[in-house]
């Protein structure tokens, strides 16, 4: 226990490492998928109304955009003070992704799930993903990522802990 | 058990030294939004029976505050939207509600835009507390 513990948290530093080092082209192949979410400002302000998703799936300026527009959040009204703004910017800028993600028309993207690198991963029939699944009334939505991966919240993404929804294989 | 009105002074006066790191109580905000409800509506009370219809009816919009909170404050909740958890809502479930201006103020603020389309007068802010801290557990 007291021998694994420290080597566990070297790999997963490490895992935080190059997975921000390699900007959105996460390898496939790595067992354990740990990004960094580490933060708890972030992670009490940012995970309240979904999981807390990690910086390094958007690229900077699609963090700053978003920033920039919390009071119109998808819809909702995720506003925050100015102070506490400036301090989660910062985070999720010094973790955002290496390659910045915008869309066709060059604006910065604000969906991780809209991002080519999570389409390609996320392809139907890619490990068990089936067409109309992520609008199935088990995940709802491609953001409710914690209705696969179970340890979403941990930040941890890891193949293992991947369990596609039954009901939601059938719509 | 009765409670000496100098011994009441004196630990108000022990809370007010010890600054503002002290936690709020459900009855501070209950407190708080009442007297402001009163500068422009003279003997005003609370009510839980209007806070609960408040709180479970729409206003206009799609969602009203039970469509993520239930009708039940003491019951766990569900993100309309994301599907997320959301840990009951009164004080006597939930020992973390009502217990920071700062948390109260910033989702009181979100939600009613959200639900309202206006911010949420000091009248409603009261009745909903009241109905939150009449909630058993
Ligand atoms: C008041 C609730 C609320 C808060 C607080 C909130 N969000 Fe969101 N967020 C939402 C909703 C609703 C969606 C849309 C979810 C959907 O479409 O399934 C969303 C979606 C997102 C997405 C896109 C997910 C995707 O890939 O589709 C990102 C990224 C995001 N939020 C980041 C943040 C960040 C960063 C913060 C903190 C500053 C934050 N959110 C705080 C409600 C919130
Ligand atoms: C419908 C289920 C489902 C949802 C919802 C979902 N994923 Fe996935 N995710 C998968 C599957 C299946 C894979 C493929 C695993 C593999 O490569 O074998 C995957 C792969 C990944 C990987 C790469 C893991 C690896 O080891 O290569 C990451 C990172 C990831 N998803 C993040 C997310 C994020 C962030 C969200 C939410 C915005 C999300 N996923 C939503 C099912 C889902
Ligand atoms: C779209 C979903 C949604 C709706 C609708 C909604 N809320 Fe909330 N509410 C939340 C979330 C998410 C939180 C924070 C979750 C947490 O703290 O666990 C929250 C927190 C709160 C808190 C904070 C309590 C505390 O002590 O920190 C109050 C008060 C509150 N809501 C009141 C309301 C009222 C009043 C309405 C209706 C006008 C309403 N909510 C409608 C999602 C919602």
């Amino acid at each position: 226990m007291t021998a694994t513990f420290p080597a566990r948290a070297l790999r997963a530093l490490t895992l935080v490492l190059t997975a921000g080092a390699a900007g959105l082209a996460l390898a496939d192949d790595d067992e354990n998928k740990r990004l960094n979410i580490n933060h708890p400002e972030y992670r009490s302000e940012c995970g309240s109304c979904h999981i807390a998703f990690p910086p390094a799936l958007l690229g900077a300026e699609s963090w700053r955009a978003m920033m920039a527009g919390l009071d119109k959040h998808f819809g909702s009204d995720a506003s925050l003070d100015a102070e506490t703004s400036a301090v989660i910017t910062k985070f999720l800028v010094a973790n955002a992704a290496r390659r910045d993600t915008a869309g066709s028309d060059g604006r910065p993207q604000l969906r991780i799930s809209d991002t080519p690198w999570f389409r390609k991963e996320h392809r139907d029939g890619h490990d068990g993903i089936t067409p109309g699944i992520f609008r199935s009334a088990a995940v709802k939505s491609a953001a409710n990522c914690a209705a696969c991966h179970r340890n979403a919240a941990e930040g941890d993404f890891s193949e293992r802990d991947i369990r596609i929804p039954k009901n939601g294989a059938r719509s | 058990m009765k409670s000496h009105p100098l011994r009441m002074f004196l630990a108000g006066a022990a809370l007010l030294a010890s600054g503002f790191a002290t936690a709020e109580t459900p009855a501070d905000f209950l407190t708080r939004y009442q007297t402001e409800a009163r500068q422009s509506t003279p003997g005003f009370s609370a009510s839980a029976e209007r806070g609960e219809k408040f709180f479970t009816a729409t206003h206009g919009g799609e969602w009203s505050c039970s469509t993520c909170h239930t009708k039940n404050p003491a019951a766990r909740g569900k993100h309309a939207s994301t599907g997320k958890a959301i840990e009951p809502m009164a004080p006597a479930a939930n020992p973390e509600r009502l217990a920071s201006t700062r948390s109260v103020e910033k989702w009181f603020g979100r939600n009613c835009k959200d639900v309202l389309g206006r911010t949420c007068t000091p009248a409603e802010k009261a009745d909903v507390v009241a109905w939150l801290m009449n909630s058993p557990r």
